[in-house]
């Protein structure tokens, strides 16, 4: 089962021509059931055209017509990116992950208002994320495939590196993954940790969580007092940011204490308090998630 | 990207938002002159530093003739301003704003920042202007009164004079209080700020509203639709270091610990500081050199961390997945011999090829200490440099 996404999910690229797109759409396609999952690439100006037996379409509308594909990943450059998503969900896919980084964040706030306004059904993953994998059936995005191991824990963070090396943590500890999600870095995105906690919640083939956090908003808070009153699975987490000074952005453009708000320490108090088990050594983070099982 | 007062308020006249009329001066001189051309009789000599806390750092007066007007430019310019945001050092002031004084009958408080939660922007007003509006949300958080905005359609001016009326201005004032809510708003949704601040918004004797201070910062990802915005950046404010990564895409921010690190990924970053001072030592930087750690790229990041003379050990941490551990390896070794590196060096890295990079690092000869975790990573480069 897992969750979002599994080997019979058809997807689309948009933005696959680019470099980017290129390189990640070839180690996708590698992975697992690769080849028969991404189906389809938009791209307006090379319609009609086939890249290594992925045929191009003029749009996602065009594309899912002709495919079925109802998922597309992102990777179309910053300026273009919030269009990209909207034509996505206007097309009503199912999901939409977007991976590309530096999206102005009022393209978003648009993209995400209109989304509500119009009531729209499309998941959204991203931006800025690194996207979502389903261990030995389909990776969607920009991870490391081989790092991962098929099993019953799952992940969920803001960070992409940080993740992996959770995930390499578990998979050494012989803890395989059942789905592993970025949710990104960015302050306005799609999922939150505490939508993908209710994906988990309700996933037979899920039987723990690691929740990643980092400083900045308070997405880990919410998340928290979710699981405190819903969840029926153990979940562990790390916040990153202890050292981090407030007023400054670290990296990512959601990672900022501003205002005194969105500190690790207030994030770690409040899971402790909705009894979910932290670490402050992110080597640690395997060996916390085993002794909860 | 943040901007000065001054400019703050330029970007401010252009939406009709009511400022007191001011001058620029880079010198003593053009203080004064700035003075004279405003006339007075009574003139507010504002520091312009990229930090807020200015006026109890010293950095505001009031001058009631042309002699204190240049008395007190003598004095500001050139001085060390030490605020609250500035850390201990201060900052260096380089510019003055010379304004009209203000006939302040009372003091309020706006902001607009994009609220996380409902992904709207968010007005915040408050009748305690003039104060540290942290302070106030700490304190008195029922003293802040919240307005979410319409994206699309704007602050509309009935939620404007709402605002206006809860945090007490007078009835006679609303209209035009409305329409300073609304052209902030706009002010701040059309240049792409990430905040604006009014801290204090006045009333006049006269019953007008004016911003007395001005405070942008703008969505770094959004400047490239902004040239007018950008071509307001004072690199006198930011630090060098800083700026110098910013040329080779390396995201970097300096702390004051002696450690420095090297990282990819921004949360692993901000983790393996956590662990440094997890394991009793202090990071010097966050530095996340991002997808491709390239040899120009790590030698550029190790120039940089070392540029602060703090900097008593560097711990290399790379989560190299897709990336090959040999590549990363040959780029830390050309870097190490590249700066004659001579302080302690702990590389932990991990992907595709591990082993060879490992093996490339050894036979480098250079004395670089391996590791195969962060944790063990961050314990040795804390032993080494206490034993130094």
């Amino acid at each position: 089962m897992a969750i979002l996404i599994n080997k019979d999910t058809r997807v689309m690229t948009q933005g696959m021509t680019g470099k980017t797109g290129q390189f990640h759409t070839r180690m996708c396609r590698d992975y697992a059931f690769g080849k028969q999952c991404f189906v389809a690439g938009v791209n307006p100006k090379k319609a009609g055209e086939v890249f290594e037996d992925v045929p191009i379409y003029a749009s996602v509308a065009e594309a899912k017509k002709a495919t079925g594909a109802n998922v597309s990943v992102i990777y179309v450059p910053p300026a273009g990116a919030a269009d990209a998503i909207w034509e996505a969900v206007a097309a009503d896919l199912a999901l939409v992950i977007c991976i590309t980084e530096g999206i102005p964040v009022r393209d978003m706030v648009l993209v995400r208002d209109r989304m509500r306004k119009e009531n729209r059904k499309t998941l959204l993953i991203g931006p800025n994320c690194p996207g979502v994998i389903t261990p030995d059936e389909i990776k969607i995005g920009i991870m490391p495939g081989h790092i991962h191991k098929k099993g019953r824990i799952g992940v969920v963070s803001r960070s992409g590196t940080l993740t992996y090396e959770a995930v390499a943590q578990l998979t050494e500890l012989g803890l395989g993954q059942s789905s592993a999600v970025g949710i990104g870095g960015d302050p306005v995105n799609g999922l939150k940790h505490r939508d993908v906690l209710e994906l988990f919640n309700n996933d037979p083939d899920t039987d723990a969580v690691v929740m990643i956090g980092e400083i900045g908003g308070s997405d880990e808070e919410d998340a928290a007092r979710w699981a405190r009153d819903h969840m029926k699975k153990p979940v562990v987490g790390f916040i990153a940011g202890v050292t981090a000074p407030p007023g400054k952005r670290m990296g990512h453009a959601g990672a900022i204490i501003s205002g005194g708000q969105g500190t690790a320490q207030e994030k770690l108090a409040v899971l402790e308090s909705c009894r979910i088990k932290t670490t402050k050594n992110p080597a640690e983070i395997g060996r916390l998630l085993k002794s909860v099982l | 990207m943040k901007i000065h007062e001054y400019q703050g308020k330029e970007i401010l006249k252009k939406f009709n938002v009511p400022v007191p009329r001011g001058q620029v001066a880079f010198s003593v001189d053009e203080a004064v002159r700035a003075a004279e051309t405003l006339g007075g009789p009574v003139w507010v000599v504002k520091a312009q530093i990229h930090a807020g806390g200015r006026g109890k750092g010293g950095g505001v007066k009031l001058a009631r003739s042309l002699d204190e007007v240049r008395s007190i430019a003598q004095a500001m310019l050139g001085m060390q301003l030490v605020t609250h945001q500035t850390g201990p050092e201060g900052q260096k002031v380089r510019r003055l704003w010379i304004e009209d004084g203000a006939d302040i009958k009372k003091e309020f408080y706006a902001g607009i920042v994009v609220d996380r939660n409902t992904q709207t922007p968010c007005l915040m007003v408050s009748s305690e202007g003039g104060m540290d509006i942290e302070e106030v949300a700490a304190k008195t958080p029922e003293k802040i009164h919240k307005v979410w905005i319409d994206p699309v359609s704007g602050l509309s001016q009935s939620q404007a004079t709402d605002a206006a009326r809860t945090i007490g201005i007078p009835d006679a004032s609303l209209a035009q209080a409305a329409q300073v809510l609304q052209g902030l708003f706009k002010a701040f949704w059309e240049t792409d700020a990430s905040l604006l601040e009014i801290n204090p918004l006045i009333l006049e004797g006269n019953g007008k509203l004016k911003a007395l201070d001005a405070k942008f910062n703008f969505d770094s990802n959004a400047l490239f639709r902004h040239p007018e915005i950008v071509a307001l950046r004072d690199l006198d404010e930011e630090n060098p270091a800083e700026i110098e990564a910013s040329k080779y895409d390396l995201s970097y921010i300096a702390l004051d610990g002696n450690i420095g690190c090297l990282v990819n990924g921004a949360g692993l970053a901000m983790a393996t500081m956590d662990t440094i001072k997890l394991f009793g030592g202090s990071p010097a930087n966050f530095l996340d050199v991002g997808g491709g750690a390239t040899t120009e790229k790590v030698t550029a990041a190790f120039k940089i961390m070392l540029s602060n003379k703090q900097v008593k050990g560097i711990l290399v941490n790379i989560f190299g997945g897709i990336m090959r551990c040999d590549t990363i390896a040959e780029g830390v070794v050309a870097a190490a011999r590249d700066v004659k590196l001579s302080v302690p060096l702990v590389v932990r890295m991990k992907g595709t090829n591990e082993d060879l990079g490992k093996r490339l690092l050894k036979e480098s000869g250079l004395p670089i200490i391996p590791a195969d975790n962060m944790g063990e990573a961050a314990k040795k480069i804390v032993d080494a440099v206490a034993t130094r």
